[in-house]
């Protein structure tokens, strides 16, 4: 069996996440050896979540915590 | 600590919650847009935690019923301000269309310190934030807070399978999105132009 192109997006997510079955991890490997649109696709996306996931991209609001726990203290002795 | 809580010792609530501010804080961003909503619903959140803290039950995972808390807080409010589309909880793992990647012919990796440039923060918050809402909430459970595929079902009462396609989804559009303006902020990358 050998996979085109779309049906190697379908599996992106799955791999990244190292959920592919074996054999389709193969198949999908074997792809992205030769396919350069598809090795360009999984590389962007997986550097994406890598930047989405950084602490620098959403940071509470300053004040945040402080506002919370007074909020608290207010209900909880009120 | 619960335990004690309940018993009486309310101060240890304080100590008990601040692993999770930013958990429930990005669950309320990520419905309510901004910041100040998004502060507000997290604080009756975990007002409201508190007071059915006693409805705890210890097979679940605290994080992910604080997050369930802020996740029901953030919809009712939206409700109440009619922006809220009512979606069926019977979605299946086959809902909606497919969804394509941006095709590029090349990608060199944006470093982590890109993102101490403000534009760059920006661009990426705004590309979760403009995600339906069935694929922004299962992208920052799973992406972002890092909850597992279990948890994440958990947290939304949606299955596991619908996590899998809605986080591929989600994936996916955020890579249409961002990669091609990801690429064109990359000063270190040479322009091949196109015959």
């Amino acid at each position: 069996m050998v996979l085109n192109c779309k049906h190697v997006w379908g599996c992106i997510s799955a791999y990244l996440d190292d959920g592919l079955p074996p054999e389709m991890r193969d198949l999908v490997q074997k792809h992205l050896d030769h396919c350069e649109i598809c090795s360009v696709i999984l590389d962007s996306t997986r550097n994406i979540l890598i930047l989405t996931a950084d602490d620098l991209v959403f940071t509470l609001p300053v004040g945040f915590s402080e506002r919370l726990h007074a909020r608290l203290d207010q209900e909880m002795t009120g | 600590m619960i335990a004690s809580i309940l018993a009486g010792d309310t101060q240890l609530y304080h100590q008990l919650i601040r692993p999770y501010e930013r958990s429930v804080y990005m669950m309320a961003l990520s419905y309510m847009k901004n910041e100040a909503d998004a502060e507000d619903v997290a604080q009756e959140a975990f007002l409201k935690a508190f007071h059915r803290l006693a409805t705890f039950r210890s097979e679940a995972k605290f994080s992910t019923w604080l997050v369930g808390i802020a996740l029901n807080e953030a919809r009712s409010r939206l409700r109440r301000e009619g922006t809220l589309r009512m979606e069926s909880i019977d979605d299946t793992p086959d809902e909606g269309g497919h969804t394509s990647p941006a095709i590029l012919r090349d990608w060199r990796e944006v470093p982590s310190e890109a993102l101490e440039r403000k534009e760059v923060r920006q661009m990426l918050q705004q590309a979760i934030t403009n995600l339906p809402p069935i694929y922004r909430e299962v992208f920052v459970l799973r992406d972002v807070e890092e909850l597992s595929n279990l948890e994440t079902a958990v947290a939304l009462s949606i299955t596991v399978a619908n996590v899998k396609v809605r986080l591929h989804r989600a994936r996916l559009m955020l890579q249409k999105q961002l990669a091609p303006l990801l690429r064109n902020m990359n000063p270190k990358r040479r322009w091949i132009p196109w015959f």
